[in-house]
């Protein structure tokens, strides 16, 4: 049972949209593991101060305070699932007050004091008087001793492979998995899970060491262990190896070659096309989203040992599914690119941006139709599909007709219930083997 | 000890706080800071033990280095980017005929659509410092954590040889 769609639904939404997924995953959710029942319970506890969702690893932060100023940080990065970054808003103030000279990159023009800071930065400051000397000590107590705590390594290591991204990577492959045409089974599940999960954290941490000074100099990800010195590249590199390993193997020897294949290609692609093209060309986005794509078609082969035509639907859905997605969200996050050195779209080719997101919002219409043409549904699914998509082909085309930051908005929170309530549909619309009772699929 | 390692940091390159700051006595760690007023980044204050070998003095000084390249580049960066982000922000304003200030004494800002071109035109413009910086970034990345293994490999050869040494006594 792919547990994917329920995580990310209910814990992105709130209001009253949340409140009617979140029934509706109740209803179907029965199975659920005790852990994801226990991260709903959380959510509904919990202020969401901010979201964070990404199928590709594409993080945007909204963080929503009481003037509707945004922060918005981005982290284009591909993997194949959405991930959600829960951070309380007094340790965001916080960081605001840290860092308040160059202050968060994308800090709109509402906010008037930090930008007033901002502009001052200008001029080289001179430290001095008894203020400074307040202000000095108090930096100070502010330096940190690098020596590693052993009961702080499990979080750290945590985030350092952005533990909850590489939850929602592994749901993607579950829904693969859950989706194949082959009798459910257990052990296999499991292990796919693990390889994948293991692959996924191997790719992040990777990608985190790659990027410590470009990290620091954006909000959302400022606090990543390597920017903040709570562990060494070295230790994070061979983390990183320690966990592709026995996440490849897992996948090759435990499942088949071709899923291991799959994952040892996917962390190539991440790690060393993905990442450094970020900065080279905007070629990076259509690279990420294979990186998103390959996830559930690992799920699909670890099912059936073969890449059949279901799986490159699949795989086709979730890669359109990532340019609505990320081309909206780095819509608002062109300063922060700009000043970072990042080649996205949104920067360099704006009308292009909005172009593909329509693009491929149309584009998601008709893979949902080929999917019973495929064996993969039946013809329930593009009919009870057919709203959701229409919807967010509605937004797409707002987006490329208004180009605002409005829009854009409306297109990338979309998109986050978009994909897992699509995943539910194709998992309830699931084609059954004809007459044939044995092996029983999941519901 | 203690005392030329506090002087080191004084001449940290500019521009950047000069930071006072002195690790405790007894400790035998790094110390990490908070993020630079300018470059965002964190400086690193090394620890120098008393019997460092060549390779860990090696070490060190690659990672001196690197900070402070780092944050020449970062702190250069970011206040060049503010810097023309205001001149194009007062030229737009001037073009149209509007006050630097509103009407509430506020300076007037333009919205995200207008300031789309500075974005573009900044990205452009700085796309080769960009290219130089991530392939030298990645270098010394790759070289320091290459490094820091042959340390750690050092560091566990030479507490085997000792722990021999001892059962041999």
């Amino acid at each position: 049972m792919a547990a994917c769609p329920h995580t990310l639904s209910s814990r992105l939404l709130t209001g009253w949209v949340g409140g009617c997924v979140w029934y509706l995953e109740r209803r179907t959710v029965h199975q659920s593991p005790h852990t994801f029942m226990h991260i709903l319970r959380n959510v509904n506890k919990q202020w969401i101060t901010f979201q964070h969702f990404n199928f590709l690893k594409r993080m945007y932060v909204t963080q929503l305070n009481r003037s509707l100023s945004q922060q918005v940080k981005p982290k284009p990065e591909p993997v194949a699932s959405p991930f959600l970054e829960n951070t309380s808003s007094g340790q965001a103030r916080e960081e605001v007050d840290e860092m308040r000279s160059l202050s968060p990159p994308s800090l709109l023009s509402s906010q008037r004091p930090n930008t007033k800071e901002l502009m001052e930065l200008a001029s080289v400051p001179i430290v001095e008087g008894a203020v400074d000397v307040g202000k000095e000590a108090k930096e100070e107590k502010q330096w940190k001793e690098m020596k590693i705590q052993v009961d702080d390594l499990p979080g750290i290591l945590a985030r350092l492979s952005k533990i909850k991204l590489t939850a929602l990577v592994v749901s993607t492959t579950s829904a693969g998995f859950a989706l194949a045409p082959a009798p459910f089974d257990w052990p296999c599940f499991l292990l796919t899970s693990l390889g994948t999960g293991l692959a996924s954290c191997a790719a992040n941490s990777i990608n985190q060491f790659f990027e410590v000074p470009f990290d620091s100099n954006m909000n959302r990800t400022k606090n990543r262990p390597l920017v903040r010195g709570q562990i060494s590249p070295l230790l994070a590199v061979s983390f990183a190896t320690c966990c592709a390993v026995p996440g490849v193997a897992l996948l090759t020897w435990g499942v088949n070659p071709l899923t291991g294949a799959l994952g040892i290609f996917n962390i190539f692609l991440y790690t060393c096309c993905y990442t450094p093209l970020k900065r080279i060309s905007i070629a990076n986005t259509w690279v990420g989203a294979v990186v998103g794509a390959i996830p559930p078609v690992m799920g699909w082969t670890a099912a059936t040992g073969s890449l059949d035509a279901g799986a490159l639907l699949l795989g086709g859905i979730l890669y359109s599914w990532q340019f609505p997605h990320f081309n909206a969200l780095s819509w608002g996050l062109r300063e922060d690119y700009s000043r970072g050195g990042y080649c996205m779209m949104s920067v360099t080719h704006p009308s292009l941006c909005r172009r593909v997101a329509l693009r491929h919002c149309l584009a998601l219409i008709a893979l949902s139709t080929a999917a019973p043409i495929l064996d993969v549904t039946t013809w329930a699914f593009p009919v009870i599909s057919l709203p959701i998509n229409l919807y967010i082909s509605y937004l797409g085309l707002r987006f490329y007709v208004d180009a605002d930051r409005k829009s854009s908005r409306r297109l990338f929170f979309c998109s986050l219930w978009h994909l897992p309530l699509l995943l539910l549909l194709l998992l309830t619309c699931k084609r059954r083997p004809g007459g044939d009772l044995q092996g029983a699929a999941p519901s | 000890r203690l005392a030329p390692q506090c002087s080191e940091e004084r001449r940290e390159a500019a521009p950047s706080r000069v930071s006072r700051f002195c690790p405790p006595r007894q400790s035998c760690h790094d110390w990490i800071g908070p993020p630079d007023k300018y470059s965002n980044l964190r400086p690193v204050h090394f620890y120098i033990p008393e019997n460092e070998s060549p390779m860990e003095q090696k070490l060190r000084q690659l990672r001196q280095e690197t900070q402070e390249w780092n944050q020449q580049f970062w702190a250069n960066q970011n206040l060049t980017f503010n810097k023309e982000k205001e001149e194009f922000i007062h030229s737009r304003l001037k073009a149209k005929g509007l006050d630097l200030r509103n009407e509430t004494g506020q300076k007037a800002t333009l919205n995200a659509e207008e300031m789309a071109d500075f974005y573009k035109e900044f990205l452009s413009k700085n796309f080769q410092k960009h290219m130089y910086y991530n392939r030298d970034w990645y270098k010394r990345n790759f070289a320091i954590t290459f490094l820091m293994g042959k340390v750690a490999l050092e560091k566990i050869w030479n507490k085997l040889q000792r722990k021999q040494k001892k059962l041999s006594v």
